[in-house]
């Protein structure tokens, strides 16, 4: 965890969740792993406030706990999932992404279950209901069972998972219930548990409960179920049948979802519409085939490709095998050739194209930042590795001088490197080659703590300080709205309304008004640049994922 | 390099040229003062995108993060009594207290030290099973939060009451032992000078049992 990391996760969980989580929070993040009673000491907070905030955390995910270092018998460790915070800056893009795929249901949904971590699925069905007929017109009620429809659609897409049931320790796996200990209940990860991806097992559940079997069936999936919650359920008759079944949104699969929509406008930016199209049938047809971390999707032949192309596009056969072959010659190479079998095997190069995607971030960062003449020298030297100053001001077409002057700005904002190469022992100056160079992952790397710097330093700071700022302001024009709501709810006439607008002068208004404009300005920069930020990230993970 | 330096005077070891300027001109000045804080930037930013989708997230983000000021997640520490308790805390707080927590997480879920201990209201059902009397001494303070939610409350049960009247006599009889340990925890439960114990409210007149002969009918 970078300094910058740190400080941007301090700042969403204040935003989102209150001072106290964010003490406690940064703290443990910086100490690694902590019990809660030294949690206590060194925050020096409260031990029922350090309590709650692990609650609030733990319920959203991000922080988990395990067993000490002491063995099962010792105290409970916690630490923090410091990804998981800094995804709390996308949440926007993954309602909105839900809402564009499923409509608003699913956005409800989604929304309802990011704001609470997890959710049992009946108690997300009737919050989206209510949320649902309240918005809608007198008279209509919305039904339970279009809702309960999106979440199946959402749990099969995989855009849902439930949450790992915890494995209980194996000391009190029976009896669970009388034991006095402090029952340490492992959190298991979600890939041991094939089951909670398996949409036919939940499925089947979903179906028995809604279908009037409500009662418990839970006993055939949770082997290791915990006692004291099927205790639990049996007394309360009341509820529904899926007492600890909790859902949580997989954000993994979202981040494949955006991965592949930023693969298919690069294609259709570069190419044409058409050839979108065939790269969109490719990735869709392979989404729940392709393992998350491959580095192509599955081999498809152009026979399949053929066929489940969107109706909408007929084109002929010989067409398509063009269009295929040109994006396969495409430098880009997001398309690749395997085999001739079938028409020719073809597969979607995903590494490949997400290191594309940001090299073609970095060009433009230096171009937007240095100028088209720097980004000329810039793309040279990535396209061409190791070049000497001579070489470069050659290639560049650029002037000598001027050549110099951008290599060294470059240079001391470290996106270009200098490679010495002595041809002596000693590093004597005039026998030594001196070789500009770009590493592409570093530099990524830099640019990402850049964009995690601006996120914080500029955008989230500056518009707080806008808000402390204009604080009187604000809570003043809070105040007359409700007064205005209330006026008109109980139909106060028009003069009184008037009056009542009348307390904000003119110029206040136009206080106001310009502060909503910095600050609407300051949170689109920020999703703006959390796009940025989940391409560099993706880069970064694809570099390193396990092979 | 001091031995070399009256042959070939001006022979640098490196290639000059690379440097970026000729013998004859001058150096480039040297820095005075530390650089801006903001220098001037030689190229615009470009304009933020615009759209549809763009509007919608943005309305989305600043939806989010006023709601979720709303949600129980959002913790507040209660506010120390610096100086004086006055009256008006009892109304104004919200009764914000360190020790409760607003929503119910799934405690089978997470550790058990981080179970708060919450006051819970009363439950009818359960309640007429747990006479027994050896666990009176346990039932005491729940007996005594069950007093203060029933006084706090409107609505009596009258069955309620002569359950809650009879432990409240083995109370008065058991007190001799725990007597300082009531009286905190009476004293800070109520925040009255009258201790509960020993306060009738008068409204089960006529309604006890008769079988009941401690204190005096009048």
């Amino acid at each position: 965890m970078t300094a910058q990391e740190v400080r941007l996760c301090g700042l969403l969980l204040q935003e989102h969740f209150g001072d106290v989580v964010e003490k406690v929070g940064t703290h443990l993040i910086r100490s690694g792993v902590l019990t809660l009673r030294a949690l206590a000491h060194e925050t020096k907070l409260p031990l029922d406030l350090v309590k709650k905030s692990l609650c609030v955390l733990m319920q959203h995910g991000m922080c988990a706990f395990g067993a000490g270092r002491r063995g099962p018998a010792g105290p409970v460790e916690y630490h923090i999932i410091c990804e998981r915070i800094l995804h709390m800056l996308r949440y926007p893009r993954y309602i909105y992404t839900a809402k564009s795929l499923y409509g608003d249901t699913g956005e409800l949904i989604v929304e309802e279950i990011l704001q609470r971590g997890q959710m049992t699925m009946s108690s997300t069905v009737k919050t989206v209901a209510d949320r649902l007929t309240h918005n809608m017109p007198e008279g209509q009620s919305m039904d339970y069972s279009e809702v309960v429809s999106a979440f199946s659609r959402l749990v099969e897409t995989h855009f849902l998972q439930r949450c790992p049931p915890m494995a209980s320790a194996e000391s009190s796996s029976s009896g669970a219930d009388n034991t006095p200990l402090p029952a340490v209940t492992q959190p298991t990860e979600p890939e041991d548990h094939p089951e909670l991806v398996n949409s036919d097992v939940n499925l089947r559940w979903l179906n028995c409960i809604y279908s009037g079997q409500g009662k418990r069936r839970r006993s055939s999936e949770d082997g290791e179920a915990d006692p004291r919650a099927a205790k639990k359920a049996k007394t309360d008759s009341s509820e529904r049948g899926d007492e600890g079944i909790y859902w949580q949104v997989n954000f993994q699969r979202f981040h494949l979802h955006f991965r592949d929509q930023a693969i298919i406008s690069a294609v259709s930016c570069k190419l044409d519409q058409t050839s979108s199209e065939i790269v969109r049938t490719m990735l869709r047809m392979s989404e729940v085939t392709t393992p998350t971390h491959a580095a192509f999707t599955q081999a498809l032949s152009a026979n399949e490709i053929f066929r489940a192309l969107p109706s909408s596009y007929n084109i002929a056969r010989p067409i398509l095998d063009q269009y295929l072959t040109l994006l396969v010659d495409d430098p880009m190479e997001f398309v690749g050739k395997t085999g001739d079998s079938g028409g020719g095997m073809y597969v979607v190069n995903l590494h490949r194209a997400l290191a594309n995607l940001a090299r073609a971030t970095l060009e433009s960062v230096v171009q937007e930042r240095f100028g088209s003449r720097s980004a000329r020298i810039f793309r040279l030297l990535l396209r061409k590795r190791h070049l000497e100053q001579k070489q470069v001001e050659d290639f560049a077409m650029v002037p000598a001088k001027e050549a110099k002057d951008m290599l060294y700005t470059l240079l001391s904002e470290n996106l270009v490197q200098l490679q010495e190469i002595p041809k002596t022992p000693d590093y004597a100056p005039s026998r030594t080659f001196y070789l500009y160079t770009v590493n592409q992952l570093p530099t990524a790397r830099l640019l990402l703590q850049h964009c995690y710097k601006v996120h914080i330093g500029n955008l989230i700071e500056r518009r707080l300080y806008e808000t402390k700022e204009n604080k009187r302001l604000l809570e003043k024009s809070q105040r007359i709205e409700a007064i205005l709501a209330s006026l008109q709810a109980t139909g106060a006439e028009a003069a009184q309304l008037t009056e009542v607008e009348e307390m904000i002068t003119a110029p206040e208004r136009q206080q106001l008004e310009s502060l909503r404009h910095h600050i609407n300005k300051l949170d689109s920069s920020e999703n703006q640049v959390d796009e940025t930020i989940f391409l560099l990230e993706s880069y970064i993970n694809s570099t390193q994922a396990p092979r | 390099m001091a031995g070399s330096r009256g042959r070939g005077r001006s022979q640098f070891t490196f290639n000059v040229d690379a440097l970026g300027f000729g013998r004859g001109d001058s150096l480039p000045t040297s820095a005075q003062t530390p650089s801006p804080l903001f220098p001037p930037m030689q190229f615009r930013p470009v304009p933020l995108q615009t759209g549809e989708e763009v509007d919608y997230m943005l309305a989305l983000k600043q939806e989010l993060r006023a709601s979720s000021k709303n949600l129980p997640f959002h913790i507040k520490a209660a506010r120390t009594k610096t100086d004086v308790a006055r009256y008006s805390d009892k109304y104004q707080n919200g009764e914000l207290k360190n020790n409760c927590i607003e929503w119910s997480p799934d405690w089978s879920r997470m550790p058990k030290e981080l179970c708060i201990k919450v006051r819970k209201p009363r439950k009818t059902g359960a309640k007429p099973q747990l006479k027994q009397k050896p666990k009176v001494a346990a039932k005491k303070e729940e007996v005594l939060q069950k007093l203060e939610t029933l006084e706090k409350r409107e609505e009596e049960q009258h069955s309620e009451e002569e359950e809650d009247e009879e432990k409240k006599k083995q109370n008065d009889e058991e007190e001799g032992p725990d007597a300082d340990e009531d009286y905190d925890e009476e004293e800070i439960e109520d925040e009255t000078d009258y201790i509960m114990s020993y306060f009738d409210n008068g409204e089960d007149f006529g309604a006890d049992s008769d079988d009941n002969m401690d204190e005096a009918v009048y």
